[in-house]
């Protein structure tokens, strides 16, 4: 109730209220995040199950078209799949390997940051140093190496079912040294601050100084930068699997089914391609202006002067 | 009796890349229970390195090269890091200059109190709360409740300045360090908190060591008086004695560049002259270049701190007789 109040009464929620940009993107946000984790409740078809789907309803076009069915509202795919629903799944992988991966950077970045920052020394050099070599090596090599080397020791047929956990690694390794830089710079900034000397006098150990006073102090850039990350992720991953390297089409991402419709395009199914691609659009829109919005908050210096 | 704590030629150099810098050149003093000791000087003079010595909490590239620290019988440059962190905050406390910096503005104020408490004492959680509370009515903060759960920026600067002085006392310390603690205050706040560690003094028998450059204040709270200039003790013995009939000639300066009322447009007195950098002191007295009376043998010698009367007054000056 306390912390609610306090809530309330805080700038954050005060200038969110004063945004409309914030709160369009913000109720588009929910509503998606909701629609997708309500997945199988909601959709009219379950698209995992290869029962409930006939290869002879295949691109069948959007209902208000001609040729288009009532039962399919924004038409089906090339397999005869009801692209809303898929889409609506689509939307949830993407989203689980998007934040998925972020978590995974954020954990590793913030870890290597927090004591390549705050030990320094020889210890810093190298994790730097690591963090430089990750950030050379272009993802989409990695991804390639990376499944490749997958596909062969756990056999193709596993592929699918490890997928999601593989992209995450793979998104997530390539990003972490984003994380690692940030925090390693703020916690420069902060050790030596006086705080921190007064709790090296009071005698706490140089851990729990560590997460305990340093590491709450530099999570505003953490949280301005997840938000681009977690937009970032999920094109990574629409990225690669639209090359083939990410989700399989029996269990489609965004990416996947806007690269699985890609070959129709021209040949007139053009929805199989556009309708995911706009929803990837506005998510990733929405993600991106509410990191905009947050990061002007959390910068005191935008609005005390 | 055996005293609270005994520094002994103490001597603290910066390993710099260009050769060692001496910080601290070889100072003494004697602190008992109770007693409160003023470190006087002007900036970089090398009082607050004196104060971190203590708690041996110099930072790199600084070290401890000569010299004894005995704190109630141990010698504190020679313990381990853990030991050594169970005195610190917990036998010895610092209050730092400027409470607005020493107070971590994510964490409120009943959190860092709490952890102080239980980094060294075996105590529950609630128990921690009632010593905080305890600790905060002591130092004056009107309804303390509340204040606990409140973050430092909804503080005030002398309310912030008494609550670190609150999170000094947590551990009933036998000795608190005083860095400038009023430095950033303004007047009225000023007296307010040194008459609070002047009570707290009195009333827990804590030594104080107040480190500062006004030597107003020193005169005020303080019983000894060390007067340091670029790493050496220059002048030390009782405050009464010293700031009523300074006898070297930079503590002489110092009294003289305290301003009082003066009418208007006169100048205010100042030492001539600046603190050397301490890759330069110069030859013999280090501070014959801006001393007023140094004669030949000032720029060739260094004076001994000696005796110059009967009241424990030491004096290192060759022209003081």
């Amino acid at each position: 109730m306390k912390s609610w109040n306090r809530f309330k009464n805080s700038y954050l929620l005060y200038s969110f209220k004063r945004d409309p940009v914030a709160i369009l993107s913000f109720c588009v946000l929910s509503i998606l995040v909701i629609i997708s984790i309500l997945a199988p409740v909601i959709t009219p078809y379950n698209t995992y199950d290869s029962a409930t789907f006939d290869i002879m309803d295949a691109e069948t076009p959007p209902a208000w078209m001609e040729g288009g069915s009532k039962s399919f509202l924004l038409g089906t795919d090339i397999q005869g799949r009801d692209l809303l629903s898929t889409m609506i799944y689509g939307l949830r992988v993407s989203l689980l390997i998007g934040v998925g991966a972020v978590l995974f950077q954020a954990l590793v970045g913030i870890l290597v940051g927090l004591l390549s920052g705050y030990l320094g020394g020889k210890l810093d050099a190298l994790l730097m140093r690591i963090a430089d070599i990750q950030f050379s090596i272009p993802y989409l090599i990695v991804a390639i190496f990376t499944s490749a080397i997958f596909k062969l020791a756990f056999g193709v047929g596993r592929y699918a079912e490890l997928a999601v956990p593989l992209l995450i690694i793979i998104i997530g390794m390539s990003e972490w040294p984003k994380y690692a830089r940030t925090v390693r710079a703020s916690v420069l900034g902060e050790k030596n601050k006086e705080y921190v000397e007064a709790a090296r006098v009071i005698g706490i150990s140089r851990w729990h100084i560590m997460y305990r006073h340093v590491l709450p102090n530099t999570l505003t850039p953490v949280l301005v930068i997840s938000t681009i990350q977690v937009a970032e992720a999920v094109m990574s991953e629409a990225a690669l699997s639209f090359l083939g390297l990410g989700m399989p089409i029996t269990k489609p991402s965004l990416g996947s089914l806007i690269r699985a419709g890609f070959e129709y395009i021209f040949s007139g199914s053009w929805w199989i391609t556009f309708f995911p691609g706009a929803l990837l659009v506005i998510f990733i829109l929405v993600i991106l202006l509410l990191g905009d919005w947050l990061r002007d908050v959390l910068n005191p210096k935008l609005y005390k002067g | 009796m055996r005293h609270l704590l005994e520094v002994k030629d103490l001597e603290v150099k910066f390993a710099l890349w260009f050769g060692e810098l001496t910080a601290i050149d070889g100072i003494s003093f004697t602190l008992d229970r109770g007693e409160r000791l003023g470190i006087v000087g002007e900036s970089g003079a090398g009082k607050s390195v004196t104060g971190f010595a203590i708690i041996n909490l110099i930072s790199k590239p600084g070290y401890i090269s000569a010299g004894q620290i005995l704190f109630e019988g141990q010698e504190l440059n020679r313990l381990p890091e853990d030991e050594m962190r169970s005195i610190r905050g917990n036998r010895i406390s610092m209050i730092f200059q400027d409470p607005m910096m020493t107070l971590n503005p994510v964490l409120t104020i009943g959190t860092q109190m709490i952890e102080t408490v239980l980094a060294h004492e075996n105590v529950s959680k609630s128990e921690a709360v009632d010593i905080a509370l305890d600790k905060l009515k002591k130092v004056h903060i009107p309804s303390p409740e509340k204040r606990i759960h409140q973050y430092p920026h909804e503080c005030s600067g002398g309310m912030r300045q008494r609550i670190v002085v609150a999170i000094a006392l947590l551990t009933n310390p036998a000795l608190i360090i005083a860095d400038e603690p009023t430095t950033a205050l303004d007047v009225t706040i000023q007296a307010e908190i040194m008459d609070l560690l002047l009570e707290l003094c009195e009333s827990e028998k804590m030594g104080l060591i107040l480190i500062t450059h006004d030597l107003g204040v020193v005169s005020q709270i303080t019983e000894k008086v060390i007067v340091m200039y670029a790493g050496k003790i220059v002048e030390s013995g009782a405050t009464q004695s010293v700031v009523q009939d300074p006898k070297h000639p930079y503590t002489r300066g110092l009294l003289k560049a305290i301003p009082g009322i003066i009418p208007p447009g006169s100048r205010l007195y100042q030492i001539p002259g600046m603190m050397p950098n301490l890759t330069e002191i110069p030859q013999g007295c280090s501070f014959h270049p801006r001393c007023t009376i140094s004669e030949s043998i000032c720029s060739t010698e260094v004076p001994a701190l000696i005796s110059k009367d009967q009241h424990h007054r030491m004096v290192a000056c060759h022209m003081v007789k």
